[in-house]
């Protein structure tokens, strides 16, 4: 490189300024102003660390937290125990020929609106929607349930979701796995129970990490589904966030919210950053 | 017992595959009925509602605001991508790890934290709110993916053409748009195809940056406000058919480049 010129010096800088810029610019900087944000005393202005301890010391805010928490680890349990039997029975019993459509007919879903997706889930589960037709139309119940604005509602819509995305990681997971693990296990002796709980479920189990925490980190982040399927029973933290915004203006405290949601995703990744080996190029 | 896992097995994928498209079942049903309630029993087909949304001069700029956002961010977004990889992949940057760190950072981010960055920042500014900026987050959340995608897909090959080609005398931006785009052609189109799935989809970032002006899925999201409504059921419909041609073409012109 010594004999290059300035020119030639100059060109990998011009190729990744752009790129580092915009980030900076719009990326780094506007959470930097958040977090200045989140110092600052709503209208009063002046610093303070008020936002924060409103956090702690307001009973609804610290239980939106909670809610989230408790949405988002029942949603990741669910949405794990559902997709991972799907995608091995994808990737091992449907034929090769026709996996590669049987994944594409299991993630369609996956490629409507996000908004419409949450709406759809209303209409099934609305006061006289189809399910609660079903219900009573069967005599099941005499009465149509309560679903729409439930939790129960959130973590369906939810579910839906992720069980779409988890089967896509965990059916690539599978495939990669080399047969001849399988084969080396059956030729010494197991049966296809042990091998799968030896062999395969272990193998496929750093896969399930990394799908569950991205499950984790998509779904407490989610403003959408909670607000359309949940609605104000029951606030989650982004809910909280969304409501300062709109109702009362209130920036200050809506970036320390979103800062204290982002913290517990971070700590979230610290934990379990030994299970996640994300892999690099 | 071969047999038995086999009976098992395809209940339960009959099972999940019935929860996955029930709702879109739904959805695309209670569309096509002429009542204003957009719930059972069903009562025969109308395009009524499909008419109404045509008609509808706020749904159907949103439409035409979403595509021009997600064209011209996905587009931006990758020109950077692309670009920044190049340079990451091909010249020794002191400090290369940390800054590619720092472009690929925002995909950790939930896209609530990222547009409420922006909010704080474009009202201290004193940047109104628009469909540009909010296509500034489009590319914000975009940029880090088609780096990931066009970075992980630049091999030594392609490093061996290049080369040839500037042994033969080529200059940097001929190799770059003779050799290096046509080649990284596939990762280019993939990183642009799902940034303009994703922004096409986007919703949060794009409610809290646009006012008059805005986005599909917000103008969706205005209409749920008059609660269960056969238009929200045809506007629906119609946004999945679009992104089905677009599956359907991707996966198409993914199943051409493989050698049979």
């Amino acid at each position: 490189m010594s004999a290059a010129t300035k020119s030639e010096r100059a060109l990998p800088w011009a190729l990744v300024t752009p790129a580092l810029g915009w980030t900076l610019l719009f990326f780094v900087l506007p959470f930097v102003a958040m977090a200045v944000s989140s110092l600052t005393a709503h209208e009063a202005g002046g610093f303070t660390l008020s936002n924060y301890s409103q956090f702690f010391a307001n009973p609804s805010y610290w239980q939106a937290m909670v809610n989230s928490l408790q949405v988002t680890a029942i949603v990741t349990v669910i949405s794990v125990l559902l997709a991972y039997p799907f995608a091995w029975i994808l990737a091992e019993q449907v034929p090769e020929r026709w996996q590669r459509l049987a994944l594409m007919l299991a993630v369609l879903p996956f490629w409507t609106s996000y908004v419409v997706r949450s709406y759809s889930w209303l209409l099934v589960l609305a006061q006289n929607g189809v399910v609660n037709r079903a219900l009573t139309g069967s005599g099941v119940f005499g009465e149509p349930l309560q679903l729409a604005n439930t939790r129960l509602a959130t973590v369906t819509g939810f579910v839906h979701f992720f069980v779409m995305l988890l089967t896509l990681t965990i059916f690539a997971n599978l495939k990669q796995l080399s047969p001849s693990y399988r084969k080396a296990a059956a030729d010494l002796g197991a049966g296809p129970v042990r091998t799968f709980l030896h062999v395969v479920l272990p193998l496929t189990l750093p896969g399930i990490m990394v799908g569950a925490f991205l499950t984790f980190v998509l779904c407490i982040g989610d403003y959408i589904t909670p607000q359309i399927l949940g609605g104000n029973n029951e606030l989650l933290m982004p809910q909280l966030v969304m409501m300062q915004i709109g109702r009362r203006g209130d920036f200050p405290l809506a970036s320390a919210l979103s800062i204290i949601l982002m913290a517990v995703v971070t700590i979230a990744y610290l934990a379990c950053a030994r299970w996640l080996k994300i892999e690099r190029a | 017992m071969r047999a038995f896992i086999r009976v098992v097995s395809g209940l339960y994928a009959l099972a999940i595959y019935g929860f996955i498209f029930l709702p879109v079942v739904v959805l695309v049903l209670f569309s096509l009925q002429a009542t204003s309630f957009p719930i059972p029993p069903f009562t025969g087909p109308s395009l009524r509602w499909y008419e109404a949304v045509l008609a509808d001069t706020r749904l159907t700029s949103a439409l035409v605001n979403s595509l021009l956002v997600a064209v011209v961010s996905s587009a931006a977004a990758v020109t950077l991508g692309f670009l920044s990889a190049w340079g990451f992949a091909r010249f020794a940057l002191p400090g290369s790890g940390l800054m590619r760190g720092l472009i690929t950072l925002p995909l950790t981010v939930s896209y609530l934290i990222i547009g409420m960055g922006l909010l704080v920042l474009f009202n201290w500014a004193g940047v109104p709110k628009s469909l540009t900026a909010a296509g500034i987050g489009h590319v914000v959340i975009n940029l880090p993916l088609c780096f990931a995608i066009v970075y992980s897909q630049m091999g030594d090959h392609q490093i061996n053409i290049e080369r040839a080609a500037r042994d033969l005398g080529a200059l940097e931006w001929k190799v770059l748009l003779l050799i290096t785009v046509p080649v990284m052609a596939p990762a280019i189109f993939a990183g642009f195809f799902l940034s303009m799935t994703f922004s096409w989809d986007e919703f949060v970032i794009s409610f809290l940056l646009t006012r008059f002006d805005t986005t599909l899925p917000v103008e969706i999201w205005n209409l749920l406000r008059s609660g269960l409504n056969p238009k929200t059921n045809a506007v629906g419909s119609l946004v999945f058919a679009v992104s089905i041609v677009l599956v359907v073409l991707f996966e198409l012109m993914l199943l051409r480049r493989k050698p049979a």
